[in-house]
């Protein structure tokens, strides 16, 4: 963004005040995220830097909170984790499943209602979260899923396979129909079909939905609120507790390592999208 | 095509347009074959669950089925005098089949919510009608209580005839039906719905409005930028995007507490005293700092797409034309932004309206949203009808945006990432 030399003084001033918006929004964004790394280090009890942080003491600092994450006697960390992923495993594989193969049909373009489906489909993504959380709370509770896994896990497909649907369609509209008739011509079935042509070539866009599920499903808490008992907690459901009633720094050990997570999901989706943008432009 | 002569065969006979029809039809069969299991699926556990919620916000048949014969013979009355013989028979037989079942206490409830002082009258007549006499049940029971003889209490019993109310409605509006059947306000302190909405609203447009001004300058730099500049500061909005939510506003809350990071500054560099740290937190400041951060991503990404497609050149040409850089963006590049914008703004107004967890977590008693009187009413008070009529009613207001949304940007037109 370098100015060219004509510039003249006052769009050079506003130029680097732009830039300097520019910065604190940036820093606005990230740094929240950053004030916890160091806090989750602390040695003491409290939330906030202490005198010996701020001179760098390294008594200071400690792995106390991590160790009383993992080894904690009340801590119910292990548990939620277990569940969180336990639930969101099985969530991500219903939407995916369900998600791709709505996807394919809608992709069709002898699809009759399209819209009217594709709005039904993706709506859990546009209705308030408070209030799914209601309508799957009142369903879970007559069909006696109510505080189980099966209906937790449900509950996620229901709020997951809209991004799943989205993704997929992405990926399938700029799909060349031809090869798949190709395959056919060759003599080779639907589901063979499927499983070698265009999967393959759409699998970017899967693996990116299913990231998306994987994410809502692990860090989704509204709904789980209504539905979980005391054996399904989770880990958002541990943080919500610990942040509403006391707030002790192993809630900044966990913050810290699911920051951790985010990256590498974010890290991986950024790949596939590269590959898949890589891909289609070949296409072309 | 002409019916007689231009009747084009295929090979086993069948004219081409019926053959082609019945090809049609089967890629559409099997189209929808694709798209029926999780369309099935949502509809069983989603979209019928929110009609089960309009059912339950309207639902009023408990005094209904608890007193049949009553409203049976109460069809014929006009309200104006004292009800005919037949009702009290009807009511006096309806009274004593929920003695039997004891469930009589549910019916003083609910009558004395239509009009007070059932509670009393219906316990006297119990006691009484033990020894009731059989026939001309009018003057029995007038006689239990000067009440009984007040045509205003029975027609309040004939306004709960109906099995359907809108009163759930009318609650979450801070109204109610008084006892003309006329639709008026509760009084001025006691409107707390009203409050709440508004205060929605308003949270719900100026963090959309901060989240606009942030975005669109970093948004812009990150459209301009060279690629591999850009792509490193597409970071800093990617992260905190797929962050859990709870992890972003634990970090606020870590931030705005009273012996916080950003008080510490303030205090640092002499902003304020030490002792008189502001209270930002468990107020609306904070619902509005960490609320315009949590979805200042989803403004940046769909402004940053349609940035990006828009060519530099012509900027330039503007430029070459004679305009001012402050011209040239605001006649030639702002315009094109505009679907940019209005995605992204609906976006997070949709996100903003229907908040939950922060404002909860950060917002205090000031700071609360709808949302979180709904949550309320379904685990505090179980008045889970009061719920879900407020729920509708938000989802009204999300639907009609969504249908603006729809209009201006398309519902295909959504981006992820």
């Amino acid at each position: 963004m370098a100015l060219p030399k004509y510039t003249e003084p006052h769009y050079r001033i506003w130029h680097y005040v732009y830039i300097f918006i520019c910065t604190c929004v940036f820093f606005f964004l990230i740094a929240p995220l950053f004030v916890i790394f160091p806090l989750s280090f602390n040695a003491e009890e409290f939330l906030s830097f202490s005198e010996g942080m701020k001179n760098l003491d390294p008594d200071a600092f400690s792995l106390r909170w991590y160790k009383d994450m993992i080894y904690g006697t009340k801590n119910p960390w292990g548990l939620a984790a277990k569940n969180s992923f336990i639930i969101a495993i099985f969530a991500t594989l219903g939407s995916v499943l369900l998600g791709t193969v709505a996807a394919l049909g809608l992709s069709s373009r002898h699809m009759p209602y399209k819209g009217l489906i594709m709005a039904t489909l993706i709506s859990p993504m546009i209705v308030p979260l408070i209030i799914s959380g209601v309508a799957i709370f009142f369903f879970m509770a007559k069909a006696g899923l109510a505080a189980t896994h099966t209906g937790i896990v449900l509950a996620h497909i229901i709020l997951g396979t809209p991004f799943v649907v989205i993704t997929v369609t992405a990926t399938l509209s700029g799909f060349d129909h031809s090869v798949t008739r190709a395959a056919s011509s060759l003599g080779s079935d639907p589901v063979n079909t499927f499983m070698k042509i265009t999967l393959p070539l759409i699998l970017p866009g899967v693996i990116s939905g299913g990231l998306f599920a994987f994410v809502t499903s692990f860090d989704e808490v509204v709904v789980v609120l209504f539905l979980a008992g005391l054996e399904n907690t989770t880990i958002p459901i541990q943080m919500w507790t610990g942040l509403r009633e006391q707030l002790s720094p192993t809630i900044l050990a966990v913050a810290t390592c699911l920051i951790i997570l985010s990256t590498l999901i974010l890290v991986t989706a950024e790949l596939l999208r590269r590959r898949s943008e890589r891909l289609r432009g070949i296409n072309r | 095509m002409s019916s007689e002569t231009g009747k084009i065969l295929t090979t086993d006979g069948i004219p081409l347009e019926v053959s082609l029809k019945k090809a049609e039809r089967k890629n559409k069969i099997k189209a929808f074959l694709l798209v029926a299991p999780l369309l099935l699926f949502l509809l069983i556990t989603y979209i019928f669950p929110i009609g089960d919620m309009l059912m339950r916000s309207v639902d009023d048949k408990m005094v209904t089925e608890m007193l049949p014969k009553t409203f049976k013979s109460m069809e014929n009355w006009d309200g104006n005098e004292m009800p005919p013989e037949e009702v009290f028979e009807a009511f006096y037989l309806d009274f004593q089949k929920l003695v039997e079942e004891k469930r009589d206490g549910k019916l003083s409830t609910q009558l004395n919510y239509t009009k007070n002082g059932f509670k009393s009258i219906l316990k006297k007549l119990r006691r009484k009608a033990k020894n009731f006499e059989e026939g001309n049940y009018k003057e029995q029971i007038m006689a239990v209580h000067k009440r009984w003889a007040d045509v205003e209490y029975w027609r309040a019993i004939k306004r709960r005839a109906p099995a359907f109310t809108s009163a759930k409605y009318l609650k979450g509006m801070d109204m109610y039906k008084n006892e003309e059947g006329e639709i008026v306000s509760v009084e001025e302190d006691r409107r707390i719905h009203r409050v709440l909405w508004l205060r929605t609203l308003e949270i719900a447009f100026f963090v959309t409005l901060l989240c606009f001004l942030m975005a669109y300058p970093i948004a812009h730099l990150l459209a301009t930028l060279p690629m591999k500049y850009s792509n490193l500061l597409m970071i800093c909005v990617l992260l905190p995007f797929w962050t859990s939510l709870l992890v972003r506003t634990a970090s606020w809350m870590i931030l705005l507490q009273q012996q916080g990071v950003v008080n510490d500054f303030f205090v640092m560099i002499g902003l304020v005293a030490d002792d008189n740290r502001p209270e930002m937190m468990y107020n609306k400041t904070g619902t509005y700092v960490a609320m315009t951060q949590i979805l200042l991503p989803f403004m940046v990404l769909p402004l940053y797409s349609v940035m990006k497609t828009i060519s530099p050149s012509l900027m330039r040409a503007g430029k070459s034309l004679g305009g001012t850089p402050f011209v040239t963006f605001w006649k030639v590049y702002f315009p094109l932004t505009i679907p940019g914008i209005g995605a992204g703004c609906l976006l997070v107004f949709i996100l903003a309206i229907g908040y939950y967890i922060t404002p909860a977590l950060v917002g205090g008693a000031s700071g609360t949203l709808i949302s979180n009187q709904i949550a309320f009413h379904m685990k505090s008070t179980l008045d889970w009808s009061f719920a879900s009529a407020m729920g509708l009613m938000l989802l009204a207001g999300v639907l009609a945006i969504y249908w603006v949304y729809n209009k201006l940007v398309g519902i295909d037109n959504i981006k992820l990432g």
